[in-house]
């Protein structure tokens, strides 16, 4: 466990948060711009001097203002990825990722030399200067770097912020090896609502420096109360295991707790477990299955909450479905004409459903 | 044209002076300049302000004071005697002590700037990456601030060969001794040899505009020029 009960003021901004996180997997902290979340990121590292409380990481105290401890970051073994790619300009691609390497106890590595070139793909680049890298290169670079300090812990601060959709894209799936790949605890600041369905499995919601919620990354996204119900890409995350493929439509079969879905894709192992999203938007319902429909995902559900959308013509519906949640985004009209109401069977009308890791 | 003992003596004597305040100033005013640029102290501006002084106050004043404290009843003079070093004033070591608080400034303003313009970023990386601060020091915020350090050291050296008002001050005019290159110019200009002061004059700016010209080329940075870096 994390624990990390602090404070921190700072040019009019205050973060207050008291938060027990997990100490392993990836943990999405997310909020919109100016939420503080990198300033909480930052706080754990040790980098805000300023703030105070009490941190501990497992049984070990990294700061307690009541003993007057505070261990400065050199010494916390954390690695630190910062928003923009801060390589040191002056190093090759190469000294770089020793700088810390070099600094790290044998005992205290943990991913090795190769292993790190190979699961950020950096092989090739060794040789060149930091000027000489695109932008996802150059943040590549700096994960293995920071994977070679040996961290016991790694603080990725919008990684991608700084990058075009197409780098993106490029370094997401490094960053999803990295997970399955690596025991180490993850914590991942971002406002990319994609990039956190793909990757995490708890999720902190901070807004003006509080904390909102902190859960699993299912059950949190399929709350009504929070904010993130009401952007305008909400929607649900659904762990799926592949579930066969019928070649004759090309379609792939997958199954959850409660259903199935059928996706227009490659065949996806029998088993394997994935992860889907489905937007509230994409989701229409019926009072009885429509067979007349060009609709191919059709679930029977029950309506287990209402609540009012910041759009005053529409209404968020929560269903469940055999134990899954979903979220619909309907008009309050068609709520009424259906008279749809906590307890109603209804049938959701998938009209997408994305593949995301 | 032949240059006569005196002349090389006092060319002899102004290069070692700047070559040893040169190297004073940047063990110096580099420590002096990271606690400039990044220290907590309320101290820190009435520092830069003291620091910063020569610049704008005539060097006689300085040399004034100088003399004064080194001398016979002056508490620096008190204390070099008591450890058995004599009077600093009318000796050469008393015109490195000159030159190093003459020269401060234009050492300790370049590299506080280079250690300003780099921000916390880097030390921040270096942290991340278990330096201790004294590692991130050298490995990092040194390396970052090797062009302002190069303009400091430059700066240093050339205005200390120029050097004349606090030498004139606190060392006097004595052969072998104080006498220093500057102040054989004056010398044999007062005395209208006019040639022997050519010379000279033209050496020290030849060797001056070669010195800022070495140490520019060993930069990089204002190698390359802007727009490539």
């Amino acid at each position: 466990m994390i624990g990390a009960r602090v404070e921190l003021h700072k040019a009019g901004f205050a973060l207050q948060v008291d938060l027990a996180l997990p100490a392993s997997g990836v943990t999405a902290i997310y909020g919109p711009s100016g939420s503080g979340k990198t300033l909480l990121l930052r706080t754990l590292a040790g980098l805000e001097r300023h703030a105070s409380g009490r941190i501990a990481f497992g049984d070990e105290l990294w700061q307690d203002d009541q003993r007057r401890l505070f261990v400065p970051t050199h010494r916390r073994g954390v690695g630190y990825v910062f928003q923009e790619p801060s390589l040191l300009a002056q190093h090759s691609v190469r000294r770089n990722l020793e700088f810390g390497l070099l600094r790290t106890p044998a005992q205290e590595r943990t991913v090795g030399w190769d292993q790190a070139v190979e699961l950020l793909g950096v092989g090739p680049l060794l040789e060149r200067s930091p000027a000489a890298l695109s932008g996802g290169e150059r943040q590549r670079v700096a994960i293995a770097r920071a994977l070679l300090a040996g961290p016991r812990l790694l603080l990725l601060d919008e990684p991608l912020a700084a990058l075009d959709l197409a780098r993106r894209e490029e370094i997401l799936p490094y960053l999803a090896r990295l997970q399955r790949e690596l025991a180490l605890p993850l914590l991942y600041v971002s406002h990319q609502i994609e990039e956190v369905a793909a990757l995490a499995e708890h999720l902190v919601l901070l807004e003006r420096g509080r904390v909102l919620a902190a859960g699993a990354l299912v059950p949190t996204l399929a709350r009504l109360d929070l904010p993130t119900a009401q952007e305008e890409h909400a929607g649900v995350v659904i762990e799926a295991r592949g579930d066969g493929y019928d070649p004759q439509f090309a379609l792939a079969r997958l199954s959850f707790a409660g259903g199935s879905f059928e996706l227009a894709r490659a065949p996806i192992a029998l088993h394997a477990p994935v992860r889907i999203r489905v937007q509230a938007r994409d989701v229409s319902l019926a009072l009885s299955a429509h067979t007349d429909s060009s609709i191919l995902n059709r679930v029977e559900a029950t309506v287990v909450q209402l609540q009012a959308a910041a759009n005053p013509a529409n209404v968020l519906v929560r269903l469940d479905v055999g134990g899954t949640a979903l979220l619909a985004r309907i008009t309050r009209r068609s709520q009424q004409q259906l008279g749809i109401a906590v307890g109603s069977r209804v049938w959701a009308q998938v009209k997408s459903v994305a593949l995301i890791a | 044209m032949m240059l006569a003992d005196d002349d090389w003596s006092a060319i002899r004597l102004s290069l070692a002076l700047a070559a040893s305040s040169t190297l004073i100033l940047l063990a110096l005013g580099t420590p002096l300049a990271w606690w400039l640029a990044r220290g907590r102290s309320r101290w820190r501006l009435a520092v830069a302000a003291l620091v910063t002084l020569p610049v704008v106050l005539p060097p006689t004043v300085l040399g004034f004071y100088l003399l004064v404290a080194l001398g016979p009843d002056g508490p620096l003079g008190h204390l070099t005697e008591r450890l058995g070093l004599g009077l600093l004033s009318f000796h050469f070591s008393g015109l490195v002590l000159g030159s190093v608080l003459y020269s401060m400034p234009f050492v300790v303003q370049p590299i506080r700037n280079a250690f300003l313009a780099m921000g916390d970023r880097p030390l921040e990386v270096a942290a991340c990456l278990r330096a201790t601060p004294l590692d991130a020091f050298f490995s990092v915020a040194l390396p970052l601030a090797r062009p302002g350090i190069v303009t400091g050291a430059a700066l240093g050296c050339a205005h200390t060969l120029g050097e004349f008002g606090v030498v004139l001050m606190i060392g006097g005019n004595i052969p072998g001794a104080t006498r220093v290159l500057s102040m054989q110019i004056y010398n044999h200009v007062e005395a209208l040899e006019y040639a022997p002061a050519h010379g000279l004059a033209a050496g020290l700016l030849v060797v001056s505009f070669l010195v800022l010209l070495l140490l520019y080329r060993l930069d990089p940075q204002s190698r390359a020029g802007p727009g490539n870096r």
